[in-house]
């Protein structure tokens, strides 16, 4: 059980960082949708419209982390498998 | 007085005394635009607004005599932020349920130049933001688009006119949150307004 909860916690870490990573390594607050930028011909105003899309930040990394610390502080109530 | 002279004079009195055209500015394409922008340590908090109504009462041949009023929906401010959203919105903030409404009434503008269809002025006017109503004066930029509201929104004949104004405001002077979360929200916001309004041509 120890050695699944450190190896969940590893995992998870892991996880938050490729995708962190993967979704252009935001560093700001999570966002959920995008602005979109679209120029009007005719009075060359930039609208603003805003698409789905889900952009991890530090907080999500933060949670995260957070997540994989309990999973090893967990791990820590479990004894080692004794070897026989 | 001969017919070829009448009619010039006609021609002549009818633009001396040509009515302002009023400029409708909800805009069918949903194109209107305020963006917001307040520092922050962590990241800036970037946002717009797009639920822009009001009419401006505009005169080609006299753009000092402009007025008009333009109201922001609260409710259509965003930010990408779905958490910062919901505080935007709250009551500790600006309190849409409460104060649906964002306004700028202009009542006069001043140092005002004309360049062909470009006149800059300043605006002076009442801004009003959670329940607070301030005189404001904001530079503005008004473009003036004769016959080009067709080329826009096909089967309707008339003119654009294109509103632009960059101005910044302190959130104390409106009751938000005064004296607070300094060290994480900005005291002052930037606002840009980008709108165009239009004259249906009868």
């Amino acid at each position: 059980m120890k050695r699944i909860l450190q190896l969940l916690a590893v995992l998870v870490v892991l996880a938050a960082g490729a995708t962190w990573l993967a979704t252009g390594a935001n560093r700001g607050w999570t966002k959920t949708s995008v602005a979109v930028k679209t120029l009007d011909p005719v009075t060359e105003i930039e609208g603003i419209t805003y698409e789905k899309k889900f952009l991890p930040g530090v907080d999500f990394l933060g949670a995260a982390f957070g997540g994989a610390a309990l999973l090893a502080g967990a791990s820590l109530f479990f004894r080692k498998p004794k070897a026989n | 007085m001969k017919l070829t002279h009448i009619i010039p004079l006609l021609t002549l009195t009818t633009a001396v005394y040509a009515a302002p055209q009023t400029f409708d500015f909800k805009d069918p394409k949903g194109v209107n635009n305020a963006v917001f922008k307040l520092d922050a340590p962590l990241e800036s908090i970037n946002g717009s607004a797009s639920g822009i109504s009001g009419t401006v009462l505009f005169d080609p041949e006299n753009p000092a005599a402009t007025t008009g009023k333009i109201v922001v929906a609260s409710e259509s401010l965003t930010v990408p932020n779905p958490m910062q959203k919901e505080h935007l919105h709250g009551a500790n903030w600006l309190d849409v349920a409460k104060y649906p409404e964002i306004t700028f009434e202009a009542k006069s503008l001043a140092n005002v130049k004309t360049e062909g269809n470009v006149t800059t002025a300043d605006a002076t006017g009442t801004f009003t933001l959670h329940g607070v109503s301030k005189e404001l004066t904001v530079p503005v930029k008004l473009t003036y688009l004769k016959d080009k509201l067709s080329a826009r929104v096909p089967n309707l004949k008339g003119d654009l006119l294109v509103i632009r104004a960059n101005f910044v405001i302190n959130r104390e002077d409106f009751n938000i949150q005064k004296g607070q979360y300094e060290d994480k929200v900005s005291p002052t916001i930037d606002l840009s307004l980008s709108i165009a309004g239009a004259s249906v041509t009868k």
